[in-house]
Order: C-alpha cells, then sequence, then structure tokens
C-alpha cells in the first residue's frame, strides 16, 4: 500500500489536472458558441451558391462541353484527398474519426489500383497520416496563426487544389472534415468537390434565366469560387466541432479526475485511520505487558 | 401596387444585409451597370470591382464590391460576394489600402488578361472615389 505521503502527493497532482481540464472545457466552450454562430452564418452562402450552380448546371445547353470542373475529366485515375483536421490535440476523437474515414477511402481508392495523392489541412492530421501515407502526402497546409476560420484560408487552398486540377495532377477531388451536429456528434464526412456531385434531385422549378454573359462563362468564373466556398464551409464546420469535441473529452476528463480524487482520498483516509489504529494497539498492548 | 422588392447580400462569413424595402438596385455587372427594378425577368449575372447602389424609401446605400454573383428571381435579388465595403464606413486610409493593393496587382506582370482587366477596374473605381 502507498504510503500517506505518496497518496497526498497524488490527490494534489489530480486536483491540478482536474483544473486544467475544467479550464480548457470552459475555453472551449466559449470557443464553441462563436465557432458555432460563424459556422451558422456562413450557410446561407453556400447553400444560394449551391442553388445558383444548380440552376445554371440545369440551364447549361451544349453538356458535352461543360467545363471540366463541374463533368469531369472523363476518367478517374487519379485522386486527390483534402484531408482537413485540427492544429491542436486534446480533442477527444475528432482528428482520429476524419482520419479513420480517409483512411478506409484510401484503401479502397488503392485496392482499385488508382492513384492516391493526399493534401493535409492542419498538422494533426499530418501527423497521423505520414507515417502510413507519408510518400502519397504531396502538400501540408497548416493556419496556425489564424485564430477564426477565414475566408482568405479557404481561399489559397481552393486555388491551389484548382491549379493542380489545371494541370492536371488529378481527376477527382475529394474533401474530409467532420460535419457539425450538436455537441457530442460530429459526424466524418467526404464530399466530392471534383467533378461536382449533383445527385440532389433535379429541382423542377423550370424557371428560365437570363444570363449575363452566358451559361458558360458565368459557370467558369463560379466553379471556382465554389471549390473556396465549399472548403470554407468544411472549415467553418470543422472549427464547430473541433471545438465541440474538445469541451465534451475534456468535461469527461473532469468528471473521471473527479472520480479519482474521490477514490484516493477514501483510500488516504482509510490508511489513515489504519495508522493510528495501529499506533493505538501498540500503545495499549504495551502499557498491558507492564 | 408597391414598387418594392426584397434584397440580400451575402458574403462567406454570414449575411451581410437584407432589406424588403427597396425600390432600385444598380449593380455593377460583368458587362456594364444594370439597374434592376421590381419585376425584373429572372436572372444570373456575375459582378466586376464597383460601387452597387441601393435605392429605398429609408434613404440610399452604396457599397463598394470587388467580385461576386448577383441571382434575381421572384423579385427577390440575391448577391453572394466575398469582399464587400460599405461606402459610408470606409475611411480614407482603408480606402487608400485597398487602392494600394489594386495597383500592386495591377502592375504585376505575369497575370493574365482577365485578372489584370479586374485588376484595373479596381484601381480606377477606388481612384473615383476619392
Amino acid at each position: 500500500m502507498a504510503s500517506l505521503d505518496d497518496l497526498k502527493k497524488r490527490i494534489a497532482s489530480v486536483k491540478s489536472t482536474q483544473k486544467i481540464t475544467k479550464a480548457m472545457k470552459m475555453v472551449a466552450a466559449a470557443k464553441l458558441r462563436r465557432a458555432q454562430e460563424s459556422a451558422e452564418k456562413g450557410r446561407p452562402y453556400s447553400e444560394k451558391m449551391n442553388n445558383v450552380i444548380l440552376n445554371l448546371s440545369n440551364g447549361i445547353s451544349d453538356k458535352e462541353n461543360a467545363p471540366k470542373l463541374l463533368s469531369g475529366t472523363g476518367q478517374e485515375k487519379t485522386h486527390l484527398c483534402v484531408v482537413m483536421t485540427s492544429d491542436r490535440g486534446l480533442c477527444g476523437g475528432f482528428n482520429s474519426n476524419i482520419i479513420k474515414k480517409a483512411k478506409s477511402y484510401f484503401a479502397k481508392i488503392l485496392d482499385e489500383g488508382k492513384e492516391l495523392k493526399i493534401i493535409t489541412v492542419g498538422s494533426k492530421g499530418n501527423d497521423q497520416l505520414k507515417r502510413v501515407y507519408g510518400d502519397k502526402i504531396i502538400e501540408n497546409i497548416s493556419f496556425k496563426e489564424s485564430k477564426n476560420a477565414n475566408y482568405f484560408d479557404a481561399d489559397k487552398v481552393g486555388k491551389m487544389v484548382i491549379e493542380k486540377f489545371e494541370a492536371g495532377e488529378f481527376d477527382v477531388c475529394t474533401i474530409f472534415y467532420n460535419q457539425f451536429k450538436n455537441v457530442i456528434t460530429q459526424i466524418p464526412q467526404a464530399q466530392q468537390i471534383i467533378p461536382l456531385n449533383n445527385e440532389e434531385e433535379e429541382n423542377s422549378s423550370e424557371e428560365s434565366y437570363e444570363f449575363e454573359p452566358d451559361e458558360d462563362e458565368i459557370l467558369s468564373n463560379l466553379l471556382p469560387k465554389n471549390i473556396s466556398t465549399q472548403i470554407f464551409k468544411a472549415m467553418l464546420e470543422n472549427s464547430a466541432s473541433e471545438q465541440g469535441s474538445r469541451m465534451s473529452a475534456m468535461d469527461n476528463a473532469t468528471r473521471n479526475a473527479g472520480e479519482m480524487v474521490d477514490k484516493l482520498t477514501i483510500e488516504y483516509n482509510r490508511s489513515r485511520q489504519a495508522a493510528i489504529t495501529k499506533e493505538l494497539i501498540e500503545i495499549i498492548s504495551g502499557a498491558e505487558s507492564l | 401596387m408597391s414598387e418594392e422588392f426584397k434584397v440580400e447580400i451575402v458574403n462567406p462569413e454570414k449575411s451581410f444585409l437584407v432589406k424588403d424595402d427597396v425600390s432600385e438596385v444598380v449593380v455593377p455587372a460583368f458587362e456594364g451597370e444594370m439597374g434592376i427594378l421590381k419585376d425584373h425577368i429572372s436572372i444570373i449575372s456575375f459582378l466586376k470591382p464597383g460601387i452597387i447602389k441601393i435605392l429605398s424609401k429609408s434613404g440610399d446605400e452604396n457599397y463598394y464590391v470587388e467580385d461576386g454573383i448577383v441571382e434575381f428571381k421572384n423579385n427577390n435579388l440575391s448577391i453572394l460576394t466575398s469582399t464587400i465595403f460599405n461606402l459610408a464606413d470606409m475611411d480614407k486610409s482603408k480606402q487608400q489600402d485597398l487602392l494600394k493593393q489594386a495597383e500592386e496587382e495591377a502592375n504585376k506582370t505575369d497575370i493574365n488578361d482577365q485578372s489584370k482587366y479586374l485588376a484595373d477596374q479596381k484601381v480606377e473605381v477606388l481612384k473615383t472615389l476619392n
């Protein structure tokens, strides 16, 4: 059994750990509110963007000559995966969930004999992926300096992706991120952004639009913007998810630390009492022998 | 019959402006300025750098934009843009900053014609603000 002194020290150390996790939880909660707000505020933009593109692609007359960003290159040999993770740890299963999702996708692609290229956004994802897929990672971006997800950063990633697409470096692009559902649940998502997946049912509003200039020109202007917008949306969802995940992880940690302190305190009291009883027995039996 | 319609400006971060008593909006569309009144035909177009003028009963407002898309449908005008500033909030130094950026961009030699044209537009518009 540990000595009284050891127990005391352990109780103190668990208590200070608890204080740290509690503080982290508070910080995450405050940040979460902000991140959630901006994720919600960002939704109208990406929704509207989607709508416009949907309308446009419905209205496009010449499907064969549609921009490549919309219809694809006609083959799917090389896949580019943009894996978006956080720059910081201690956020529960947040990063591992994305990585797990991404890895199963990677395995599928490699099984099919296709080529794989990876861009990691956020250092944690890079750390976890470089062990297995180090040779596949072509780019690693991290936005440690920027406090909040902002459009400027997303645009940088978007432009890079488009540049590589135009250089013919890949045919299909998928982004991986966590969709924020609520504080406890975040759903890892794989979203294909190039070519654009128009799986949504054709909306029946056969509204005819006037286009100025013509559809093709608008589309070729709009599609690159849409890429950045989708990446930005992913970043916003991700940052809300990260804070949510961290909050619940830290909440758990605080509770576990509390339980541990209780357990250790009971053990401490027991052994203190045992020591006193032992001393008493020694004194009494000493007195009796006289 | 009222001659008013609804306008909504969204940027990636948030819904920037919603107004439903607008009588006329002038947007700097890619092929020239375009005035939109109530019951305009459904239209999609994109913007070049310029000034959006919003005319309404409660007063006129002017916004500087660098790019964006306009969509008009069922008397709803949506403007999606990534860079927008209210001219009323824009002071001289901010304006100068933007102008400097735009000039730098316009003076680059390794850009294609379209971005060159857009950058020139920016410079021009920002200069007229002074």
